[in-house]
């Protein structure tokens, strides 16, 4: 099953800094910002306004259409703004700012325990909706959404994915570590929803230590704990499903169609702690690191802590960065201040110094198959580029399988030109939208 | 000298057998077209630029001969000239073209007015893709020339503030760069309007004001003073209804009252267009 893996890369991890050091939560931020796009769909709709007295879990926005997802407020206290604000991913947005009163009270409603062995699954993937629980490994695809597949698709294997791939990010290993408990409890209550057997815990084999807690944990549970090589990029659900259950999800197709369901082990915990502790989600794991900050570390931060205030409980930065990325250094998203808050899929913050960035000038491909060898989807990287470099958008969709990209970075990774591949490809699809919806 | 005369008799046999079968086909097998089509596609300008909605000049061409709803009058570049020609050709009616021109609704330089530095692909959509584009103001333009590329008619050119610049005499209004600007900074104005609004940004004054110095913060002084209410407050953005403009107006009060002077005359006076037209 586990045959020789071809496509991918193997870079350098850098976990070291940061994959010995215990989940810290210190001191809570002055205020907020909650964007209300923090998820794939539509944007939520705000119901409080300014000058709203908030309690922590309270309803601050509610989700909106079928794929959309609720915010909850992350702080007790005064709201202090609903405006435009910088966002890590959109560049500005709306936002909700909470500024905190150091009370940080729970509202009243949250916080009922509940035995989620007898509830029925409506009732879960309600509480699961309810509590605005998104994919954690960065996607943020709304979780109630991949939990009710339409009728036709029977789902017959849950994968749990553990791999965390990308180099720097170390919060899922220390949240497989450390609450080990709350995952199993998570992936049992999503197995319970989804009416299945077979579940795949996949974890990559450079975390023995979680692979041995998670067996732990899971023991007497049906659930298979695997090690997987290690390999960027693993994290990624199709490759994920090649790997471990040799199907391979048809293009333009999600892993439903093919009956597999892939939750991160971060969802599980806050599945958890929805269904079983009533607590929505405020609060995630990010892990701090980069050569510029001064002391790494794996944080647990309110979502809408900014930037600069995770930075700053690191120590700062040592040297000022020349690039801070929210996100792994492959598929993160690059930051131009650190005023942005932490959304629901931020997995990492990483800052680095300018010796680290490799950002030479490009010349053009000379077709040496690098990137062809390194694409986990079997893509064309090497034509894709040329042809965004000329605005070919339409022949790169058509013939190069262009939507299949999933922007991994392999490509523009190996390739000697420095080639900006994954760039070209996003152009290309931006393009293609655009022509598209004229 | 049988054989030489044995080839010709052999090869002449060949030829007068293709030649019969390429007769038969060119009768049985010939597409009927048009013979107007030619000489409308003629007349067009050949600028292959799309503005009229079908694919191209022949493209076009072939609509309005064979299609009796095809209006003559839809190749902008080719103005009044083209579509009096066309009409004649189609024996339709030519409705009036407005001759119209690009212009570019931002005056904040491109350099110098930026939160990070862009170093990916020289193109004004790629840039877009991170977080919105590398200039302050989400609206302003970025200035990487994709609307230079798009212009077959080589009426752009990006000037020493990085913002592109509108050859008046080379534009021929096909408005391929408004379509292709992602950020929408490219307005088509009817020739001859005094005046315009400078500006493209929809926030609110104290935002505008702490980004750009030339933009339009939305205080409606140009509304109040305008004798023909030819101005509206629209998002934070004054909007000029030019027809009222040209129609009503000779002393252009909003110049003087804006602010931020982002209200400024139009480069080419209204009889010198005329003359071009």
């Amino acid at each position: 099953m586990l045959g020789k893996l071809k496509w991918g890369i193997h870079p350098e991890t850098h976990k070291t800094p940061t994959e010995e050091k215990t989940i810290e939560s210190n001191a809570l931020p002055l205020k907020v910002i909650l964007p209300v796009s923090q998820h794939i769909g539509t944007p939520s709709r705000p119901i409080i306004k300014k000058g709203d007295v908030v309690k922590k879990g309270q309803l601050i926005a509610e989700g909106s259409g079928p794929v959309s997802s609720n915010i909850h407020a992350t702080l007790s206290g005064k709201v202090a703004e609903v405006s435009e604000r910088p966002h890590p991913i959109m560049g500005t947005c709306l936002a909700i700012t909470i500024e905190n009163d150091g009370l940080d009270e729970w509202a009243e409603d949250v916080l009922t325990e509940r035995d989620w062995q007898n509830l029925d699954n409506a009732e879960i993937i309600q509480i699961i909706k309810d509590a605005g629980i998104v994919g954690m490994g960065g996607a943020t695809f709304p979780s109630n959404v991949k939990l009710s597949p339409p009728k036709d698709n029977k789902i017959d294997t849950l994968i749990i994915n553990g791999a965390e791939c990308e180099p720097f990010l170390t919060a899922d290993h220390r949240m497989m570590l450390e609450h080990s408990e709350r995952i199993a409890v998570g992936i049992l209550i999503l197995k319970k929803v989804l009416g299945l057997e077979n579940v795949i815990l996949g974890i990559e084999d450079n975390k023995t230590n979680a692979i041995k807690v998670m067996d732990k944990a899971l023991a007497g549970t049906n659930v298979k704990v695997m090690a997987i090589p290690t390999r960027y990029p693993h994290g990624a659900e199709k490759i994920l499903i090649r790997t471990i259950l040799n199907r391979e999800v048809p293009s333009g197709k999600l892993p439903m169609s093919i009956g597999v369901v892939v939750q991160n082990v971060a969802t599980a915990v806050a599945v958890c702690d929805a269904v079983r502790n009533g607590i929505p989600l405020v609060e995630r794991i990010v892990t701090v690191s980069g050569s510029a900050i001064a002391e790494p570390k794996n944080l647990k931060l309110r979502i809408g802590t900014s930037f600069a205030h995770a930075v700053e409980q690191c120590g700062g930065f040592k040297v000022t960065p020349e690039k801070i990325i929210m996100g792994g250094p492959f598929m993160g998203v690059t930051q131009y201040t650190t005023d942005v808050p932490i959304i629901k899929g931020t997995n990492g913050i990483l800052a680095f110094t300018k010796e680290e960035i490799q950002c030479g000038p490009q010349s053009p491909c000379i077709r040496c198959g690098q990137c062809l060898k390194a694409c986990p989807m079997g893509l064309n990287p090497s034509m894709l580029s040329i042809l965004g470099e000329r605005s070919f958008a339409e022949e790169a969709l058509n013939e190069y399988h262009l939507l299949d990209c999933m922007e991994c970075g392999c490509c523009a990774y190996v390739c000697p030109a420095k080639r900006r591949i994954v760039h070209y490809i996003r152009y290309s699809k931006k393009l293609s939208a655009q022509k598209g919806g004229q | 000298m049988v054989i030489v005369i044995a080839i010709i008799g052999v090869m002449a046999l060949v030829g007068l057998f293709f030649g019969l079968v390429l007769a038969f086909a060119n009768k049985k097998l010939a597409v009927e077209m048009n013979p107007l089509i030619h000489v409308v596609e003629d007349v067009l300008p050949k600028g292959q630029c799309g503005a009229c909605g079908y694919a191209g000049c022949q493209a076009y061409a072939e609509a309005v001969v064979l299609d009796k709803d095809v209006s003559p009058s839809l190749c902008i570049p080719g103005k009044k000239a083209v579509s009096e020609q066309v009409a004649k050709l189609t024996g339709k009616a030519a409705a009036e073209i407005e001759p119209q021109y690009a212009f570019i609704k931002c005056c904040q330089p491109a350099v110098g007015n930026n939160k990070y530095d862009y170093s990916g692909i020289n193109d004004c959509l790629a840039a877009t893709l991170c977080q919105g584009g590398p200039k302050e103001c989400k609206y302003g333009c970025i200035g990487l020339g994709t609307c230079v590329k798009q212009c077959v008619f080589d009426a752009l050119q990006i000037n020493e503030n990085g913002l592109p610049e509108v050859d008046e005499e080379k534009c021929t209004g096909c408005g391929k760069c408004a379509t292709a600007c992602p950020k929408k900074v490219i307005a088509m104005i009817p020739a001859g309007s005094h005046v315009s609004v400078h500006c493209n940004s929809l926030d609110t004054g104290a935002v505008v004001r702490k980004i750009c110095k030339v933009g339009c913060i939305g205080c409606g002084v140009c509304v109040k003073q305008c004798p023909y209410s030819a101005i509206i407050m629209k998002d934070n953005l004054a909007v000029i209804d030019s027809s009222i403009c040209m129609d009503k107006c000779d002393n252009s009060v909003c110049l003087e009252k804006c602010p931020s002077k982002v209200i400024r005359t139009y480069k080419i006076s209204l009889p010198e267009i005329k003359n071009a037209v």
